[in-house]
């Protein structure tokens, strides 16, 4: 809990504590972490020591995903292509964590530029799951669920543009919110595809959650998308979920989804039932067609997204300058790993003269209809309740090979991204000594509803507290 | 002449009188600035960086729309535009593609035939400008090229013509009129750097169309376009095709080149800009028209009706906002039709002659001088001096008389003159009486020596013609 | 694949054309399972949110110093990005 971490730092040592999950992480097999920020961490804690500061997260430590912009501090997005490149400014996100007092730890490891279900696809090698390490730990944002989960950090920020926070919060056994889209700025967010993505927290608790989202959300003037927060996301967090109405999609039911998912979900359900609450079937009617929507939108604004890495101004630039498009088109087949260079390429065909109104234009209105069919099924009850996703870890190597496979994993989590929704992931039990997570989703901005529900569900289990076995 | 050329132009406008830059607040003020020193993570496209739209750019743009007589889109919003240049760095130009903000305008010029021909707008449209390129060598010889980022993310109107010019001349006429309005509305500077520049697209009818790109000067288009006319009418002579291509109007030679083109068309894969909102600003166009100031056409009529002058002073006076403003200043003092003259025809033309501004100029000293012209103390002659001497070396009107002894001769002190060179002059006086007109030249010049220039010459004409005859 | 490769400035290797122009097929295979849905009369959601007119206003900010812009250049000619030639 950071709320007892808070006091504890104050009246122990902090520096202690964060030389203490150095220590940690230098030892681990986790590969976590890309970047440390070790002697500033270090100074930064024997200053709160000396003298402790106020602020929402006073004294704690944080690790940040390395598609944030951290200023000084190197931010490759576990790609090659920006290998050394060190921002000469802060994300909006970590100026709000810096005003409230938080201490940076480090760089998180990810899917390269967020393009992944596991973290294999990290330059920098895949991160592994802690509680089995020959699997994976999810993705995009793996480091930074592994570390949380592992106590290499108290709690981190990832990203999520299809479910790169939910899908680690799940393999990994902790909670992870992607909220409604605007709601966090996304100014410093290395962007992958603008329209779907959101940065978020992952926490051992829904609590924690909360607490870290106060921080991160509202308004900045510097992101024309961003949205105002209301605020107060700890307030109201223990209300309960008496006369709370769930739906239950039927379609993220049945065939595709590990049995042991399957009960350990509606287990879930029977627990907020036994709170006080109701639930019924809905429909989600247009589902199984989110996944190819999603796809062709994320790789169509990749591909423009990336297109800025030609080595002129920041990152990789090697051997001898020829003429211009030669020079950077080797630069970035050299600096981009395979999947990035696909998704590129097929979001450029996607885009492209005579195919816009085929795949683009066409995956627009499928998302408007996807979006329609949660606001039709969240106008009879206030949630939706969802494994997160359809299976447990899966083993490193199991599913790289086949992208296809890799991006059905993907199924029960963009819908929310395409939807603009926000959704918290929790665990909810165990397959075979694996974390299952719980995903419970809301209308746009009714962040404090899906909290209050995840909260409720949480106090009445024991899974938060289970911790992978030392791993080191 | 033939009729067959047809042309039209793309013009780049900066908005180099905000003071940030389109997307972010980096000053605008970067022209005399080392490189890369009016950058920042947005501009300069870091990653992870995020446009915000400049609300006055905007305002500017509808400004200028209304002023060429566009319809303004009632909602409007931003495109990318995708393609790799070392001056991009986002690799992509935030740009307007669909429902751009004006369309369907027009501008009347006056054509060579002394004719109004009405030049329509297809479209005016906001977007960023790229970065500026160093090359080490020319374009096509370089080793290396250099880039600077500072113009990056300037706000730009683009302003591109329907196919409605027929000469180069043309051409220039509408491009010193489309700046004249851009005066008027002050939305730039236009003797700044990379104010305007211009796209200058032309074909012989039956032919293809080259462009020439990136030309910085409106005599530079006009060049350039003669250049094309010349080299397609020799290609089509010779019985070969012209090439559909881009050419860069080289400057100093005063031809345009082939850039040897990239392989491949460009497919810019126009998608609305993620990362901002639509634009809805129907109902900002009221308020900005009623603000509009009098434009051109509107106050060179205004001062044909309102100060009787002739139309030709009218125009010359309204081609530049600041001479227009210098007329009226000066107009409240003074009478209408001199001012006129003195200022549109002679200040003005000391003016070009020295490569400077009205700015150069008093309003408070041309006052002085007219008024000095009226009640007769300095002839027209020495009025031209007064101009010439302040614009050289400065001093007020009053001071430059005294000190060049230009105060007009007294009537008695010429007629003194005149009286001393009839008697002198007695050859000359004898050829006039046998018929020779000319003779009396020689006796008004020695009038004009004898009162140092100070006399008026058609006065002194008069004199000695009127004595002469009487002899 | 060649085309597209030139469009997106990615110098795609022999050895990886075929395995990528599989995948390509495949994928975009998945994709055309959109064309199963009928979207004559939607409007497509172009973004999530609601808003309109965001702006701010002709202020200035201060700009990064001509170091810190320049810091992350690969290469540098004095006060410029050095930028490979053009043609």
């Amino acid at each position: 809990m950071l709320r007892d971490l808070k006091e504890e730092l104050i009246s122990g040592s902090a520096e202690e504590y964060v030389a203490a999950l150095f220590e940690r992480i230098k030892r681990s097999k986790l590969n976590a972490y890309n970047t440390l920020s070790e002697e500033i961490a270090l100074e930064r804690a024997k200053e709160f020591d000396r003298s402790p500061w106020k602020g929402q997260m006073a004294g704690i430590p944080i690790a940040i995903k390395d598609s944030i912009s951290t200023k000084g501090i190197e931010t490759t997005c576990s790609s090659r292509i920006l290998q050394g490149y060190v921002p000469p400014y802060d994300a909006h996100v970590i100026e709000r964590l810096k005003e409230e007092g938080a201490i940076i730890l480090g760089k998180t490891n990810m899917d390269e530029f967020c393009m992944g279900t596991s973290t294999e696809t990290s330059y920098f090698g895949t991160a592994r799951n802690p509680w089995d390490l020959d699997r994976v730990p999810g993705g995009s944002s793996g480091g930074s669920s592994a570390a949380v989960a592992a106590g290499e950090a108290p709690c981190s920020l990832g990203s999520d543009t299809g479910g790169s926070i939910r899908c680690p919060a799940s393999f990994c056994g902790i909670v992870g919110l992607k909220t409604t889209y605007g709601l966090v700025s996304r100014y410093g967010l290395i962007s992958y595809a603008n329209s779907l993505e959101q940065i978020g927290p992952l926490t051992t608790t829904v609590e924690d959650t909360a607490q870290v989202l106060e921080v991160i959300a509202g308004h900045d003037s510097r992101d024309s998308t961003s949205a105002e927060s209301e605020g107060g996301y700890l307030n109201n967090l223990d209300e309960g979920v008496l006369g709370l109405r769930c739906g239950v999609p039927k379609e993220y039911f049945g065939e595709g989804v590990d049995e042991n998912v399957e009960k350990a979900v509606w287990d879930a359900i029977s627990v907020l039932e036994d709170q006080g609450a109701t639930w019924k079937e809905v429909s989600l009617p247009h589902t199984k067609y989110a996944l190819a929507a999603y796809y062709i939108i994320a790789m169509s604004e990749a591909s423009s997204n990336l297109a800025r890495f030609d080595g002129l101004r920041y990152g990789l630039r090697e051997g001898t300058d020829k003429d211009w498009h030669t020079t950077c088109s080797r630069i970035r087949a050299a600096g981009f790993g395979p999947e990035v260079k696909k998704r590129v390429l097929l979001g450029t065909y996607a885009l492209s003269a005579g195919y816009y109104g085929r795949y683009y234009l066409k995956a627009l209105k499928v998302r408007t209809l996807i979006k329609e069919d949660f606001q039709r099924a969240l106008q009879d009850v206030d949630v939706l309740v969802t494994p997160t996703m359809p299976f447990p870890a899966f083993k490193i190597g199991e599913r790289i090979q086949d992208p296809l496979s890799l991006y059905m994993a993907d199924v029960f989590t963009v819908p929310i991204n395409l939807a603009g929704v926000p959704a918290i992931s929790l665990p909810c039990g165990f397959a075979e000594g694996l974390p299952i997570g719980l995903q419970v989703i809301g209308g746009h901005f009714q962040e404090k509803i899906i909290l209050k529900t995840a909260n409720a569900y949480e106090k009445a289990t024991p899974y938060h507290n289970a911790k992978p076995g030392e791993v080191i | 002449m033939e009729n067959d050329v047809i042309i039209g132009l793309e013009v780049h406008v900066q908005f180099n009188k905000l003071k940030s830059k389109l997307f972010c607040g980096c000053s605008t003020d970067y022209h005399d600035a080392p490189p890369n020193t009016h950058t920042c993570p947005v501009c300069l496209g870091l990653p992870g960086t995020l446009p915000v739209v400049n609300k006055k750019a905007v305002e500017y743009a509808i400004r200028v729309a209304l002023a060429l007589n566009c319809k303004v889109q009632e909602e409007t919003l931003f495109y990318r535009k995708n393609y790799y240049y070392p001056d991009l760095p986002k690799a992509f130009q935030i740009t307007q593609y669909d429902y751009p903000l004006g369309t369907e305008g027009k501008i009347l010029i006056k054509g060579e035939d002394g004719n109004d021909r009405l030049i329509r707008i297809n479209r005016a449209h906001m977007e960023e400008d790229p970065g500026r390129l160093v090359h080490a060598g020319t374009i096509d010889r370089a080793k290396y090229t250099m880039v600077d980022y500072n113009r990056c993310g300037m706000p730009l109107l683009e302003i591109v013509t329907e196919p409605d010019l027929r000469s180069p001349k043309e051409a220039r006429a509408f491009l010193d009129k489309l700046r004249n309005i851009l005066e008027y509305l002050d939305v730039f500077d236009g003797n700044l750097e990379g104010a305007m520049r211009i796209d200058a697209n032309i074909s012989l009818k039956g032919g293809v169309r080259t462009e020439a790109k990136n030309i910085s000067s409106h005599k530079g288009v006009e060049k350039a376009l003669a250049y094309e006319i010349t080299r397609q009418r020799n290609i089509q002579r010779r019985g070969m095709k012209v090439i559909q291509e881009t050419r860069h109007y080289d400057e100093l030679r005063g031809v345009t080149v082939s850039i040897r083109s990239k392989v491949g068309e460009h497919d810019y894969r126009y998608f609305p800009e993620p990362d901002l909102v639509q634009m809805k600003i129907a109902d900002w166009v009221p308020r900005i028209e009623a603000e509009l100031p009098e434009l051109p056409d509107a106050k060179r009529e205004r001062f044909k009706s309102q100060y009787g002058i002739a139309d030709d002073h009218a125009k010359s006076l309204t081609s530049d906002i600041k001479v227009a403003n210098f007329y009226e200043d000066v107009v409240r003092q003074t009478r209408p039709r001199e001012a006129a003259v003195w200022i549109a025809d002679v200040l003005k033309g000391e003016l070009n002659y020295r490569d400077v501004g009205i700015e150069s100029f008093s309003q408070d000293h041309m006052v002085e001088i007219l008024g000095m012209l009226k009640r007769d103390k300095v002839t027209e002659k020495g009025a031209v001096e007064v101009i010439r001497e302040i614009l050289d070396h400065g001093g007020s009107p009053a001071d430059v008389v005294k000190s060049r002894g230009l105060a007009k001769a007294e009537d008695n002190a010429v007629m003194a003159a005149v009286q001393e060179a009839m008697k002198e002059c007695t050859q000359a006086l004898e050829d006039y009486k046998s018929g020779n007109e000319n003779a009396l030249n020689f006796v008004v010049g020695q009038v004009m020596k004898k009162t140092r220039g100070r006399a008026d010459p058609g006065e002194v004409n008069k004199l000695v013609k009127e004595a002469a005859d009487q002899l | 694949m060649d085309h597209i490769g030139w469009l997106a400035t990615i110098k795609v290797a022999e050895e990886e054309k075929d395995d990528f122009v599989a995948q390509f097929n495949s994928v975009l295979d998945y994709f055309h399972q959109l064309d199963e849905l009928d979207t004559e009369d939607v409007e497509p959601t172009y973004r999530v949110v609601d808003l309109v007119n965001v702006f701010r206003e002709d202020e200035t900010k201060e700009s990064l110093s001509q170091e810190e812009a320049l810091r992350n250049a690969p290469r540098r000619e004095k006060d410029y990005f050095k930028s490979p030639r053009i043609v």
